[in-house]
């Protein structure tokens, strides 16, 4: 009994070296990616693919951050993404493109709105907390949408992608992917140490009884706050890149649909373990590209009629997929991958 | 006489009519072990949440090694030195008996706005913590998760959790509260350990415990202190008799 409950009780952070295989081989397949790329003939479909897999996988990574580990649900997280665009947008628009300038102040600017929006939203709790981020995000929808000199309800396109020191690497789309790769494997560093440190260790207390933290002298407040701010500054610099990728950005980046994709993505790869949230955002975006052509040819027994419209009206499956899975799977596609070994 | 670690002065608590901290007022010598016993329902666990912070008071001053902390917040408190333990078992069910009280230990020993090192690394942090986990007898259990312990063990980390902080006073409520004859006396003995360093207030419903623990007891009903004094004379006296004990039929 008790060897069997000692091998099961690794710190939360840690989970035990069998299990750093997942990200090994993620980061990997990440890496050989491109090279694969261009032997399928569809290069830059592929790289731009694989490139908004990566980005949303900071941003959920980032809300895995702070859902995962401090059981904070904010369904405002999107507003983080359009903070980043917007910063990038607006900037290059008054001719600041370079993104040693656009990305410090996109960061900032999530930082700040974090701090200002997470200190009066972390005083509610549960579902107060939910519909407070939520509210917070609409907000910034809704300023976005009225921003006429920056393309209002459009959105913007940009000239270009940022500029690197004047030089302008980023157009290459080889390039900008292994820029987005190491802003996630930076990104991924970071969390780890963040939810191991003495720091992340708190804030995973407060999650499991935020009474008792209190009753040993802590203030979860501080913990949770600073938590939020950092997961904003991640999710700001996802905001960054994905304006780059799209050379494009509209309010359609901070809708709450876009929020509730992020929760999405983060319980279906699988909560706090950080690479199950890339998991979870490639999984999802993979799906929603590929699902129409799965339907059309598993349903081959079908006439051709039925089919087309089964691939058409995909989402009527893309949805209860994703409810079976998060209903039958314990703990998202981590859950699966872990699954066998602890029965 | 010393003067008191722990004094309260007039305090009151009410839920609209309903008054549940009447008027009490108490004082708590260094190295004692004050027992407050009473009646279900006599306010005992209330008056417990007034003194470590968890509840605010209507009105009355709580005075903790001669400051007024009466409107300190219940993490302030616990760095001066104010520790307690909940009636009804409050730890982290998923950390390791170790850890729980490892985040004790770090909660008092620097800032915690560290965010690189592995936390469950610090050899500081564990060696205290294994400490304490050895003192009330847990050290064998220490990398259990704590959700997993049974029952008695839990009340023994609730224990080790409080003394992690480095207290000067520990306020325990109900540590006996649904263990077993054997746990109960694990507990007792423990107790008995700590009572020679540290300065405790005693919430119990068991009597047998509370007479050969405490320097001192305090009878509450009703949310009113009707006598405070030594075991023996607290056993003696009548009121206490009528209120309180004869209903059990005296101990």
């Amino acid at each position: 009994m008790t060897e069997i409950v000692e091998t099961q009780s690794a710190p939360a952070p840690s989970l035990g070296a069998r299990l750093e295989i997942v990200p090994v081989v993620l980061f990997a397949a990440f890496a050989a990616a491109p090279l694969l790329a261009s032997f399928s003939g569809a290069e830059g479909y592929v790289l731009s693919l694989l490139t908004r897999v990566m980005i949303f996988g900071i941003a959920a990574m980032a809300l895995d951050l702070i859902l995962g580990y401090g059981a904070l649900v904010s369904f405002g997280h999107a507003a983080f993404l359009g903070l980043g665009g917007y910063a990038v947008g607006i900037l290059a628009s008054h001719g600041f493109e370079d993104a040693f300038i656009q990305i410090p102040v996109a960061i900032l600017a999530s930082a700040a709105f974090a701090f200002v929006t997470g200190a009066i939203s972390l005083r509610t709790k549960g579902v107060y907390f939910i519909m407070i981020t939520l509210a917070f995000g609409q907000m910034l929808y809704f300023l976005a949408t009225s921003l006429a000199p920056y393309g209002g309800d459009d959105g913007m396109t940009l000239a270009s992608r940022s500029l690197v020191v004047g030089a302008d690497w980023l157009k290459n789309d080889f390039t900008f992917y292994w820029v987005c790769l190491l802003c996630l494997f930076g990104v991924y560093a970071l969390s780890r140490s963040l939810v191991a440190s003495r720091f992340g260790r708190v804030l995973r207390g407060t999650r499991e009884n935020a009474v008792r933290m209190e009753a040993i002298g802590f203030r979860p407040f501080r913990f949770q706050l600073a938590a939020y701010v950092i997961s904003g500054m991640m999710a700001g610099l996802a905001g960054c890149l994905l304006a780059n990728q799209a050379e494009f950005v509209s309010p359609a980046f901070m809708t709450w649909q876009r929020s509730g994709e992020l929760i999405f993505m983060v319980v279906l790869g699988g909560l706090g373990s950080l690479h199950g949230a890339i998991i979870g955002a490639a999984a999802f975006l993979l799906l929603e590209e590929f699902l129409p052509e799965i339907l059309h040819t598993v349903s081959f027994f079908l006439s051709e009629e039925t089919r087309a419209h089964l691939a058409e009206n995909w989402k009527m499956v893309f949805g209860p997929l994703l409810i079976l899975i998060v209903l039958f799977v314990r703990g998202g596609i981590m859950g699966l991958l872990r699954g066998p070994r602890h029965g | 006489m010393a003067e008191a670690l722990l004094e309260l002065r007039n305090l009151r608590k009410n839920y609209g009519a309903l008054v549940v901290t009447d008027d009490v007022s108490l004082s708590v010598q260094p190295g004692e072990l004050h027992a407050i016993i009473g009646p279900n329902g006599a306010g005992k666990t209330t008056l417990i949440h007034q003194i470590s912070g968890m509840l605010p008071s209507n009105s009355g001053q709580i005075l903790f090694a001669g400051e007024d902390v009466t409107h300190l917040s219940m993490p302030q408190r616990v760095e001066r030195g104010l520790a307690r333990s909940f009636q009804i078992t409050s730890i982290l069910p998923g950390f390791s008996a170790l850890e729980n009280v490892a985040l004790a230990v770090q909660a008092r020993s620097g800032s915690s706005f560290r965010f690189f090192g592995n936390a469950s690394q610090e050899k500081d942090l564990n060696g205290r913590a294994m400490e304490c986990l050895g003192e009330v007898g847990l050290g064998a259990r220490a990398h259990i998760p704590a959700g997993l312990l049974s029952h008695g063990e839990k009340r023994q980390l609730e224990l080790a959790i409080g003394l992690a902080t480095s207290p000067k006073l520990l306020l325990l409520d109900e540590p006996l509260a649904g263990t077993g004859h054997d746990e109960s006396q694990r507990v007792v003995e423990t107790l008995r350990r700590l009572k020679d360093r540290l300065t405790i207030v005693l919430i119990e419903h068991d009597m047998e415990a509370v007479f050969s623990l405490a320097d001192q007891v305090s009878v509450l009903v009703y949310g009113r202190v009707i006598a405070t004094d030594t075991p023996e004379r607290v056993r003696a006296n009548h009121d206490v008799r009528a209120a309180y004990l004869g209903e059990e039929e005296m101990v």
